[in-house]
């Protein structure tokens, strides 16, 4: 689920092009977008305060005999069905592997692009050193 | 009091043909969209989250394209968007220690456990306009660096517990905090209260006050604990399903600002502290939020000196930058019958004046 959380809507369509043939999918829900408040904590460590909302879209379906559900943030309501109906395909133990080969090639991308960015973070460390004074 | 008038339906809706022609530009310019806007102007798209409560970063660009640029419009359009919104619930708490650090610095302890990262910042820059911004030169490649294993990067704030020397947070329990959006506050607020309103607070009047508050208005003393920006997972238990689920990541910084100590007969002397958490890459935000939390303390404190800062209603009560924009510019709405009943009275007192001048010229001459 984070992993399609994460994905975008075309790596959600490519994964369920790979999937086909797919029943179709009904919608126990119409995929709809709402709000979560974001709660942080006090001092970072203490109780909980509210430190804005986000946009969130849902889409709950039906495939075949599983059903499978989507929340992601934004505002994209075809990525949470297209997700909704990935989750629903996982559910179904004929064909979890095959989902989860078809996310991996996605999983390895985020992959990357995070390694990217934290070998870029990591070139930014400050590496201090004490200047000693001489004594005469 | 302003009244209904009528008329100027055609002139308002001239007006508004016109902005939109405005907002265009010249036409040989090629047009911006959105995602330049949240790509390139990322921080200004941050800001218009931070303060308009909502975290859509596709969504504030787009509000900053169509207020052409005035971030408060800005912030205004995304207020009044969320309320068309139905809400799905309160997130799980974020957990900010598991960060995946963009930038990490510490003005307390040079080697900190995790080390301090600059990430992308204008710090230590000359702030000279760099004219090759604008010839479109190439820009070089971040340099790359082996990042280890995943940094496990403690709050500054968890260094100073270990000896007590620093105050603790109580977190007694995680029911879920009061939201100033749905039951109106009441003072003296809560602390979860203020730092709400703190972290939608426009960041022009919380760094006013944060400076106020160095320059001898309710001086704390701060000390850069920590500022840390970064990507947190945001998760949230769905009524229907009953475990949490990751919605994906949001963008944050966090300051964690120790302050000057405070004891009592039963409590030794430790360090007091001021929190910032915002939307975005919002370093000053972050730290002027952290200021005025820590400022608001006061009382809690027993150190009050009625500075500004230090004056919850006052600080929470003009913080908003849309209440604030609202109330200022309704002056443009008609006020004619007001207006008209003011004009009346000070011609009333100009005759009564000059009645009462002529009165005393004339017993001057008898």
């Amino acid at each position: 689920m984070a992993l399609c959380a994460a994905a975008t809507r075309s790596d959600l369509q490519a994964v369920l092009g790979t999937l086909a043939p797919i029943s179709p999918a009904a919608d126990l829900r119409v995929p709809e977008t709402g709000l979560v408040m974001v709660q942080g904590r006090m001092g970072g460590d203490g109780a909980p305060f509210n430190v804005g909302e986000a946009t969130v879209s849902r889409a709950a379906v039906q495939v075949g005999e599983r059903s499978g559900f989507a929340y992601h943030l934004g505002r994209d309501q075809t990525k949470a069905r297209l997700a909704a109906i990935v989750d629903a395909l996982w559910q179904d133990d004929n064909r979890r592997a095959a989902v989860e080969t078809a996310l991996a090639e996605v999983e390895a991308r985020l992959e990357a692009e995070a390694a990217v960015r934290a070998a870029q973070t990591a070139a930014t460390r400050v590496n201090f050193f004490t200047m000693v004074r001489g004594d005469d | 009091m302003y009244v209904a008038v009528k008329g100027g339906e055609a002139a308002i809706d001239n007006a508004h043909t016109l902005l939109a022609h405005t907002r265009r530009g010249a036409p040989e310019v090629p047009e911006i969209t959105p995602a330049q806007i949240a790509g390139q102007l990322t921080l200004a798209a941050e800001r218009v989250m931070a303060e308009g409560s909502l975290y859509d970063p596709a969504l504030a660009a787009l509000a900053i394209k169509q207020a052409r640029g005035d971030l408060v419009e800005a912030i205004f359009l995304v207020r009044a968007f969320r309320t068309t919104l139905p809400r799905f619930g309160q997130s799980v708490p974020l957990d900010t220690s598991a960060m995946a650090i963009e930038r990490r610095i510490s003005a307390t302890y040079k080697d900190l456990p995790g080390g301090q990262v600059l990430g992308p910042t204008f710090d230590y820059t000359h702030r000279l306009i760099d004219f090759l911004l604008e010839a479109g030169a190439e820009v070089p490649e971040p340099a790359r660096a082996d990042a280890g294993d995943a940094v496990v990067a403690p709050r500054v704030t968890d260094l100073l517990d270990g000896e007590s020397l620093i105050e603790r947070e109580t977190r007694a329990d995680d029911a879920p905090a009061p939201d100033i959006t749905r039951e109106p506050m009441e003072f003296p607020a809560s602390r979860d209260q203020r730092l709400q309103v703190l972290a939608r607070g426009d960041e022009g009047f919380l760094l006013a006050l944060g400076y106020s508050t160095q320059r001898g208005y309710g001086r704390t003393h701060p000390f850069v604990g920590e500022i840390r920006f970064g990507e947190v997972a945001v998760e949230f238990v769905p009524e229907e399903l009953g475990f949490p689920v990751p919605l994906g990541n949001v963008r944050l910084t966090e300051c964690q600002m120790v302050n000057q100590f405070t004891g009592s007969a039963d409590k030794p002397p430790q360090f007091t502290r001021g929190y910032g958490l915002v939307f975005g890459q919002g370093e000053r935000k972050a730290m002027a939020m952290s200021l005025v939390d820590r400022a608001l303390r006061a009382h809690e404190f027993g150190e009050e000196s009625g500075a500004p800062a230090q004056d919850e209603e006052f600080v929470l009560s003009h913080c908003d930058n849309v209440q604030a924009t609202g109330f200022v510019e309704h002056l443009k709405l008609p006020h004619y019958v007001d207006f008209q009943a003011e004009l009346e009275l000070v011609r009333r007192m100009r005759a009564e004046y000059a009645a009462r001048e002529e009165r005393v010229e004339e017993e001057a001459r008898e």
